[in-house]
């Protein structure tokens, strides 16, 4: 896959706190979405293989086995695009 | 008594899985999952009786006109309306504040005037108002909110004056589930000759409610959040507030005709009688369908059967949840004085992340502001996680929630 749109079905910005993302990869490729996050982000905490905390380039945010992800403290959207191609592609 | 397990097999969606979890559905203060009863009477209508309604002679017209019409005669008994003519069906609450908003305020309002709105607002009956104010130069003053998220009524008292022209308030709040006193506060708004508009969201589905009663002069709901389809609501105002009001939307439907004018070349229009004056173009008929058979649903049920359930999920609840060591409870904690809601945070996590840890365990429930950002702030919470009961929650749901929150804990 060449895309990010290939992997990510959804992104929402949430509302409340500081701005996060939360990222809900598409469910045929978020096996193989996680599988290559876990390579390239370093991981800090596995949680019972429910959740991982993650960083990648000094930039936190929390995946889940169920094909969802939070980023924290981004810019913008555009930021959060440019990781995730960094991270998937 | 009501039989949470009896009707859980009402709702076919409470038979999925979700991440290989057994559902379960604590967002039904967002939207509630829909009983077979009501899926087939959508289904019936469009099977059987489709067509557009009133001002057509053929025999699925008149069948689909009485439906539509019998609809708003449900939801008048429903709530104790005088006739179905003070019921107009519109998309929801928010559509339904809005009209209170543009027919009534845009013509009624003017510099000097105030609107009290209090702090515990869901957005839709903040924004109209504010909005409304730049046009027509009103002021809209707050009511305070106390600490553990109740209405502050001396705070009530302080703002109402001779220049308050409506009072708008929630009757439940969509974060706490805290019940709002809304007769006395409707008592006092007509002692100073001001209107009042409730916002009935969150009350309508889950106890019962009379409005000659409350004495409230318009009280707006969601048919979503009581069984019925999205897209369909209503809003009640008392027939002699209504039969002054301008219409909201202009087009079918809400005129008796329209007329053509050969010397000054303008078209005139008579207005049609309560509530068409207000449903304007082809309404959403089979909302209107689902939401008697989600009222007549309700009413089988019994409205205080329903109130007592949610009423022992939220005590149950809301022990079960202090148990936990890292869990919060926010706001006031009396479930008697509350309504099946119970907003919470879990140390060291957002409650978006702990909405994702619950999901993760086919557990869902909400989190952010859920649409009340001032309530947050005066509660001084960057967000919430929220759990919002119904009839088809069960003790056992909220164990297995209390459990799976006590796993997030150890994480």
């Amino acid at each position: 896959m060449s895309n990010v749109e290939d992997y990510v079905a959804r992104i929402e910005e949430t509302c409340g706190e500081e701005k996060h993302f939360i990222v809900i990869f598409k469910y045929d490729s978020k096996n193989e979405a996680i599988v290559k996050i876990l390579k390239k982000a370093k991981v800090e905490k596995s949680m019972s293989r429910i959740a991982f905390e993650l960083t990648f380039r000094k930039v936190s945010f929390r995946l889940y086995g169920t094909g969802k992800a939070i980023f924290r403290n981004l810019k913008d959207k555009k930021a959060l695009q440019k990781i995730l191609a960094d991270l998937l592609l | 008594m009501l039989n949470p397990y009896k009707i859980r097999e009402d709702f076919p969606i409470l038979k999925r899985e979700i991440n290989d979890h057994p559902l379960i559905y604590f967002d039904s203060a967002a939207t509630t999952q829909k009983p077979k009863q009501v899926i087939a009477a959508i289904k019936e209508f469009y099977e059987n009786c489709n067509a557009n309604v009133h001002r057509a002679v053929h025999t699925l017209s008149q069948e689909s006109s009485e439906l539509y019409e019998d609809a708003h005669e449900e939801v008048a008994k429903f709530i104790n309306a005088d006739s179905m003519e003070e019921i107009i069906f519109l998309r929801g609450t928010t559509e339904a504040i809005n009209l209170v908003a543009y027919a009534w305020g845009l013509h009624n309002l003017e510099g000097g005037d105030e609107v009290l709105v209090t702090l515990m607002e869901h957005h839709s009956n903040i924004v109209p108002w504010e909005m409304l104010s730049k046009t027509n130069g009103f002021q809209v003053k707050y009511v305070e909110v106390n600490d553990d998220g109740t209405l502050n009524y001396e705070s009530f008292e302080n703002a109402i004056s001779h220049k308050t022209k409506i009072v708008c308030l929630t009757h439940v709040s969509n974060v706490t589930g805290f019940i709002n006193d809304v007769k006395n506060v409707a008592k006092t708004a007509h002692e100073h000759e001001a209107l009042v508009l409730v916002d009935g969201a969150q009350s309508v589905p889950h106890f019962p409610v009379d409005v000659k009663d409350l004495d409230v002069d318009f009280f707006g709901f969601s048919g979503h959040k009581m069984l019925a389809p999205t897209g369909i609501g209503a809003l009640y105002g008392k027939r002699e507030v209504l039969e002054e009001m301008e219409p909201f939307h202009g087009g079918g439907s809400m005129i008796k005709e329209v007329t053509f004018d050969t010397m000054t070349k303008r078209c005139s229009s008579s207005l049609n009688d309560l509530p068409w004056k207000f449903e304007a173009g082809t309404p959403n008929i089979s909302g209107g369908v689902g939401l008697m058979a989600a009222v007549r649903y309700l009413k089988d049920i019994g409205m205080n059967n329903v109130k007592v359930h949610e009423e022992n999920l939220t005590e149950h609840a809301t022990r079960r949840m202090q148990e936990c060591d890292k869990v919060k409870i926010y706001g006031l904690k009396d479930a008697s004085l509350k309504c099946g809601i119970i907003p919470f945070g879990v140390e060291g996590l957002s409650s978006h992340d702990v909405a994702l840890f619950l999901d993760s365990y086919g557990i869902m429930v909400r989190s952010g502001f859920h649409c009340a950002q001032p309530l947050h702030e005066k509660l001084k919470l960057k967000a919430s996680a929220r759990v919002s009961f119904y009839i088809y929650n069960t003790p056992e749901e909220i164990d297995r929630f209390v459990e799976v929150l006590r796993e997030i804990e150890q994480l």
